[in-house]
């Protein structure tokens, strides 16, 4: 059995954004603390620590998680994406991140990349995600300067122009 | 020349009035915008963490930070008395011999007030010696109630507050007195407006660094504003103004007023960073934010008016008691006097009486958020509108058109001295019930209630106050008081306009925003006036103190950035644009008059393909500086500052134009309340707005959008919550309670624009108002719909139960209820023991038996026969604490009772309880014991873990008694949790 | 708020995990998916000196359908289970009361059986277990041994579990078509229940589970009582619960709500 010590840094290993991270950290280190002051990818935010905001949001394997809530040992193996992955390195918006930009779906902008990561999810994972699925999604998440009403607007936008997409995809295979 | 009429977007369209995207929005979807902690530190910085008070009102007995100093990675751990060392007492705004320090000073007042400060080398680390430290109290008695606190015989927080009353001041304006005298009617309402907070997802955040050499500070920090603070900062840290370059990151998570707040931790975190030498950091956390950071005011307002039988009000009295919580902080009580001028509301009212009370409590120290005053000034005359309606069975709508300030008034001067601007509020209110379809909305409410459902319809009209007068808050002194300080009033906003050498235009500016999109705003201003595009211009709203134009106005509140801060940049782009065309007509061989900057070209009025290219023309003050006409100067850089001079002090009378312009809003909505679970939803809100000229029409309604959602959360989630002992409930984001997307619905957003001659752009704030009228509105809907008169905010939908359902359903015989509101633990239980009476009774005088049954005792510590100490470590489920206990035995009656008095404290929390345990004699010889307890509990534990606390509280006494039971040889002893419990569990599981 | 510092074991076996807690007992706790303990680690109120990391253990990872039960392996996750296609047919109650476990952010790491450890009174899931009449089955290095829902929660975050012993699964009984019901109200979506109730059609009657009430969730068999008779039975439920006041709701309120959702689920349950 190998028990890490809580004191020594221990080795752990994950993708993040595509890129392979091998990295040491203690124990009780927290995932958001090390994909941001570790690795220094500071566009995951972390607003409660607590698990309520959703500011810290990422993906793990796929599925949206709290960061604040996930050691980083924990991840060993997974595939973790950050709202730094959803631009290209040029920096140009995605589909979402466009519609969120279009309908000022943001304002200090702080609970946003925790956001994008749960729609950016969801998605992914149901092409066909509408109102009632945007919606339940976004209540695992606070934001305190849009008033929300432009969030749901954004994501739908991004969810037909998404579908639109794929059919068009399909249609030219 | 009137560059702003001919400039403009190359389709001759201004770009001020369109909703283009955002400039600040690619690095913060992306991931590449810099918060505080998004910025790196110097190597070698430092992490803060700090230790705070569990109790709300103690004496500090002792601080012992040996273990903690010697912790891993800890470089300092610095207490009161060492910041005190360091720095000076904050400002207090008001005149009394008392002082107001960043961290407790032999006294905590507030539960999660600062005691101590560790520095170490992360914030890991420091949270681990923060354990370490052993801090010891004397608990006080708190006050939580300012109308108590004003009570002979209430505890006094401050010797130099008597009777905990910081001010107390009353005006008269008119004659109040012979209007109420000879008024036909008198309407009154008494509210109770709660404490709340905007509170921002990203906290607070400060890096501050020392310089000895220099004797300098230098200080990073989410600071919002005002710039005032930077006065009472530099005075605190006993150094010039030039000595501490004061500076914020390039985003803020938000601020809605509650980051000016962070300025009592620019204090301790730069006194920190003096005394080890080092940088040293501090992030907030959420714990810390809810518990200790600020809050708005709560207040006790008892509004009278002095009415006509059509309505008509003759005249006001206001009785205020605002609650600032344990400190007054700055600008405190800036709060209450915020919204003087605006007594009377959005209506003519000609005579006005106040009396202002400024009260502490053993809360946490209020300060700035949004609405600032307002959300308190128009919860009591909006109810009180309300009231007049039903009391005088008049239609509500009727009430406030009938008082309205007329269209042909303005400029008008209230009574109590704000001078409203400009509005049409006739025509602004008959459009939103016209357009927001208030006669369908009756027709809903008719339907639902035919159809036995609980609807009613609320209605607010407000006066949206924004650009503060700087001198507003000395209203709160009197005229002579006032005359001696020397006059304080205006309000400069300052914007930079500069040229580089490729002649591409940088815009400056000391606003500080904080998400609203400052810097999008800007560069379509200047832009309209050098004939560029918005991409032309970068702007930037970082502020550093040391380097830029700034004042005590600059800053982040009183809605100024439309009104003040846009309207300077126009001044200054303007100043450089005639300069500019000064420059071009040289060029062009005409006259200056006859030049245009559009189009990115300066060109010639009568001839338009003589022209310039702007960068040409921007860049030869940099190049060619002698070749410029002898009057122009340079066009590097134009500064403008600009302070409006309707903004005059508080007159001989105590009249203030406490801001400069005043929007209107008027609101209603339709509320259905849900027969079972009390639930208040929103049918449909209209909110009409008249902010004057609208700059960028998607950010106004992002403003009123973002308004009308926290102001929901204040009437319907939202309250910082204390017990009456001053324990703090809404410690995390489970118990205050932020409305997320399934709570809040989309207001239908109207807009009028009445300009405002008083601004260079005509524009008016708009960021506050919803917080003023969307509370009341809803308590208004509320009132119609289950007929009461009192609302109490947040509308907690169990406190509906009696008025709606009446009486409950009484209990089965032998079940009683708990005391309504009565929340502490209490409990009872009894077991058959086999020894007798006597025998029980020794051993319960027995330190060996208190070892054996305290849960999780390590050694018992004998004081006298009836006083002991020990410490213990207790846990339930997976929430363990290490704790010092103290028992007491009295009111010894051997063999037959005893009461045992028990206090615990450690770094979870405090918990005191009594128990009373009586002995009876049983048939076999046995002893009938049965105890009876009561509990109170605090601290940590209470702030974050209140739902699962009581429960988890009578684990602990439940484990305490049963094991005593089991220690005195009771026969069916149970492993896990008290007989009695365990009983009750058995029977309610049924079938167990 | 950061936690204090623990060793780490990420166990490789469940034996393994079994020698950790049987060598350091209440000293050391499992972290599954970590929803409910990371969010106490944070905050400093749990302090474990040692967290067993169980989630890669393939033999807890396991949905499994025998002899009309379901068992649901330890480190299954909520958002796992409720895309387990058979779970609308075999665990309709589950099906009904998963969306009200925290949210989709949560739901993804958090685990069945680590809702059901943790014994928070106000949790979907273990309400849902004592509503179906579902067992805990519990392992230590010495035994294996079955709990039911209705023995095992003790007291506020208080179970039946040794400190040696670690939830291997939890199973329901399969639905086998029987009715049942699921409301619950909280402040706002997602937010711990201020009541939760659940209703399952049984062979006399129905059986309607409270939780958010008491400080342990609890259930009661209703027979096919109606009317008055109904309401009478109802309300000593609603008393017998000893319903207190907290920042939320008061203990009328909650009552009100029993008595009011309990008849609705009830009489939906028995039509």
């Amino acid at each position: 059995m190998t028990r890490l010590s809580a004191e020594q840094r221990h080795r752990v290993r994950f993708t993040l954004n595509g890129d392979a991270v091998d990295r040491n950290c203690e124990p009780r280190l927290l995932l958001s603390d090390f994909v941001r002051h570790e690795i220094g990818a500071t566009g995951t935010h972390v607003g409660c620590e607590h698990g309520v905001c959703g500011a810290c949001t990422v993906t793990i394997d796929g599925r949206p998680a709290r960061a604040c809530l996930t050691l980083a040992l924990q991840v060993e193996g997974c595939e973790i994406r950050t709202v730094e992955g959803l631009s290209d390195k040029q920096g140009r918006l995605g589909v979402l991140q466009s519609a969120f930009r279009r309908n000022h779906a943001l304002q200090c902008g702080f609970c946003t990349a925790g956001i994008l990561m749960s729609l950016d999810a969801l998605f992914a994972q149901n092409r066909q995600a509408g109102e009632t699925e945007i919606r339940d999604v976004l209540t695992g998440h606070l934001c305190r300067c849009t008033g929300y009403a432009p969030i749901v607007k954004a994501a739908m936008e991004a969810a037909a122009e998404m579908r639109e997409e794929t059919r068009r995809e399909v249609a030219d295979a | 020349m009137n560059l702003s009429a001919t400039a403009g977007a190359p389709t001759g369209r201004p770009w001020i009035g369109q909703s283009i995207p955002r400039v600040e929005d690619p690095a913060l979807l992306s991931g590449r915008a810099r918060f505080i902690d998004d910025v790196g530190v110097r190597p070698g910085a430092l992490h803060a963490a700090i230790l705070r008070s569990p109790h709300a009102h103690a004496r500090i007995v002792s601080i012992d930070a040996a273990a903690a100093r010697q912790a891993r990675g800890v470089v300092a751990v610095l207490t009161g008395e060492d910041i005190k060392a360091l720095t000076a007492s904050l400002v207090v705004g008001v005149k009394a011999p008392l002082e107001c320090w960043p961290i407790a000073i032999g006294r905590v007042r507030y539960a999660g007030e600062p005691v101590a400060i560790v520095v170490a080398e992360s914030r890991y680390l420091a949270e681990d010696a923060i354990d370490l430290i052993d801090a010891q109290y004397e608990a006080l008695p708190a006050v939580v109630d300012p109308v108590r606190a004003m009570s002979a015989g209430s505890t006094l927080l401050h010797e130099g507050f008597p009777n905990n009353i910081a001010s107390d001041r009353s005006f008269k304006y008119g004659d109040p007195d012979r209007a109420f005298a000879e008024a036909k009617r008198i309407v009154t309402v008494s509210i109770r407006y709660p404490r709340n907070s905007c509170t921002p997802i990203e906290t607070y955040g400060v890096v501050a660094e020392y310089d000895p050499g220099e004797q300098a500070y230098d200080v990073l920090a989410n600071f919002q504003g005002p710039f005032s603070i930077h006065a009472v900062l530099s005075r605190a840290l006993k150094v010039p103004g030039n000595r501490l370059r004061l500076r914020t990151p390039p985003d803020s998570g938000g601020s809605f007023g509650v980051k000016q707040g962070v300025f009592p931790y620019i204090v301790l975190v730069a006194a920190a960073a003096r005394a080890t030498g080092r940088p040293v950091k501090w992030i907030e956390d959420r714990l810390e934010h809810l518990t200790a950071s600020v809050s708005a005011t709560n207040r006790a307002t008892t509004l009278r008016a002095a009415v006509a039988d059509d309505g008509r009000i003759l005249a006001l009295d206001w009785d205020q008691v605002e609650d600032c919580g344990a400190h007054l902080r700055a600008p405190e009580p800036a709060t209450l006097y915020r919204m003087h001028g605006n007594l009377t509301g959005a209506y003519d009212i000609p005579h006005v009486a106040v009396r202002n009370r400024v009260v502490v409590t053993n809360k946490m120290p209020t300060g700035l958020n949004r609405g600032f005053g307002g959300p308190q000034v128009y919860f009591a005359l909006e109810r009180l509108i309300q009231r007049i309606a039903v009391e005088l069975t008049l239609d509500p709508v009727e009430v406030i058109s009938r008082n309205l300030v007329p269209a042909n008034a303005f400029p008008y001067r209230t009574v109590t001295g704000a001078l409203l601007d400009s509005g049409d509020y006739q025509t602004a209110l008959a459009r939103a019930v016209d357009e927001g379809g208030l006669a369908e909305l009756k027709a809903r409410r008719d339907k639902a209630r035919a159809e036995g459902r609980i609807y009613g319809i609320g209605f607010a009209a407000v006066v949206e106050p924004s650009v503060s007068n700087m001198g507003y808050i000395t209203t709160v002194l009197t005229a002579a008081e006032r005359r001696k300080a020397g006059p304080k009033n205006g309000a400069q906003a300052t914007a930079t306009v500069s040229i580089d050498p490729v002649g591409s235009v940088s815009v400056h500016v000391a606003s500080v925003p904080q998400g609203q999109g400052h810097r999008t705003v800007l560069a379509q201003v200047v832009a309209d006036v050098l004939g560029l595009t918005p991409g032309d211009i970068r702007v930037n709203a970082e502020i550093d103190t040391a380097k830029d134009a700034w004042s005590i106005a600059s800053g982040n509140y009183a809605s100024r950035f439309a009104p003040a801060v846009a309207g300077t940049a126009k001044i200054a782009a303007e100043r450089l644009a005639g300069r500019l065309a000064r420059v071009a007509a040289a060029g062009l061989n005409t006259e200056s008059d006859d030049i245009i900057l559009a189009g990115g070209f300066a060109r010639s009025r009568r001839n338009p393909d003589n022209r310039l290219p702007f960068s040409r023309i921007a860049a030869l003050s940099h190049w060619s500086p002698g070749a410029l006409p002898d009057d122009v100067g340079h066009t590097i850089r134009e500064t403008a500052f600009w302070t409006p001079p309707e903004l005059t002090p508080p007159d001989e009378q105590d009249r203030v134009n406490s801001s400069l312009c005043y929007g209107f809003i008027f609101d209603f909505c339709g509320i259905e309340i849900d027969r079972v679970t009390l639930q208040p939803r929103i049918d449909r809100y209209v909110t009409m707005h008249d902010c004057g000229t609208i700059l960028h029409p998607a950010m106004v309604d992002g403003q009123v959008r973002g308004g009308f959602a926290q102001a929901l959360g204040a009437a319907l989630y939202e309250e910082y919550a204390y017990t009456p002992d001053g324990s703090f409930l809404s410690g995390t984001f489970a118990d205050y309670l932020v409305p997320t997307v399934a709570e809040v619905p989309e207001p239908l957003i109207l807009h009028m624009q009445t300009p405002s001659p008083f601004t260079p752009l005509g524009s008016k704030g708009v960021g506050e108002g919803n917080c003023m009228s969307t509370p009341v509105c809803i308590a208004n809907a509320v009132a119609d719909a289950l007929g009461v008169a009192d609302v109490e905010l947040p509308l907690l939908p169990a406190r509906l139960a009696e008025t709606v359902r009446g009486a409950e359903a009484a209990a089965p015989p032998g079940k009683h209820n708990t005391p309504k509101g009565d929340r502490r633990l209490s409990g009872k239980g009894g077991a058959r023991v086999a020894a007798a009476p006597e025998q029980v009774w020794s051993m319960l005088l027995d330190p060996a038996t208190l070892a054996a049954v305290i849960p999780g005792c390590r050694g018992v510590k004998r004081i006298s026969d009836t006083d002991f100490k020990a410490d213990v470590t207790i846990g339930v489920g997976p929430v363990k604490g290490d704790y010092r206990a103290r028992v007491t035995l009295s009111d010894l009656d051997r063999p037959n009772a005893v009461t045992l008095t028990g206090t615990l404290d450690g770094a979870l929390g405090f918990g005191f309880g009594k128990g009373r345990i009586t002995l009876a004699p049983a048939a076999d010889g046995g002893t009938s014991v049965h105890y009876r307890y009561e509990a109170e509990i605090g601290g940590k534990v209470a702030s974050i873990g209140g739902r699962l606390l009581d429960g988890a509280a009578r684990v602990i006494i439940g484990q305490f008694f049963s094991s005593l039971a089991r220690q005195a040889g009771a026969t069916a002893a149970e492993s896990k949790i008290t007989a009695a419990w365990s009983r009750l569990c058995r029977w309610l599981g049924g079938r167990r | 708020m950061k936690p204090a510092a623990f060793d780490y074991v990420r166990a490789e076996s469940l034996d393994e995990a079994l020698e950790v807690l049987r060598t350091e007992g209440s000293d050391a706790r499992i972290i599954a998916g970590g929803q409910s303990l990371m969010p106490m680690l944070n905050m400093r109120l749990a302090r474990p000196r040692v967290l067993v990391d169980i989630m890669h253990l393939e033999e807890l990872r396991k949905i499994e359908v025998q002899r009309g039960r379901i068992a649901v392996g330890a480190a299954v996750r909520q958002a796992e289970l409720l895309e387990w296609p058979p779970l609308r047919r075999e665990l309709k109650l589950l099906s009904l009361a998963l969306p009200w476990t925290g949210h989709a952010q949560t739901r993804s790491r958090g685990t069945i059986c680590g809702s059901v450890a943790h014994a928070d009174p106000s949790a979907e899931i273990p309400l849902t277990l004592l509503a179906l009449g579902g067992d805990i089955v519990l392992r230590s290095a010495k035994r294996l041994r079955r709990v039911a829902a209705r023995d095992f929660f003790l007291g506020m975050m208080v179970t039946d579990r040794n400190d040696d012993e670690l939830i291997e699964a939890v199973q329901f009984p399969a639905a086998d078509g029987r009715r049942c019901a699921f409301r619950e109200v909280a402040r706002r979506h997602g937010d711990f229940a201020i009541v939760a109730c659940a209703a399952v059609a049984t062979d006399r009657g129905v059986r309607l589970a409270v939780g958010g009430v008491a400080d342990i969730p609890v259930a009661r068999e209703f027979d096919a009582r109606v009317g008055d008779a109904l309401e009478d039975a109802l309300n000593a439920f609603a008393w017998d619960l000893d319903a207190r006041d907290d920042l939320h709701a008061t203990a009328r309120y909650r009552r009100d709500l029993v008595r009011m959702i309990g008849r609705e689920l009830i009489t939906e349950v028995m039509q």
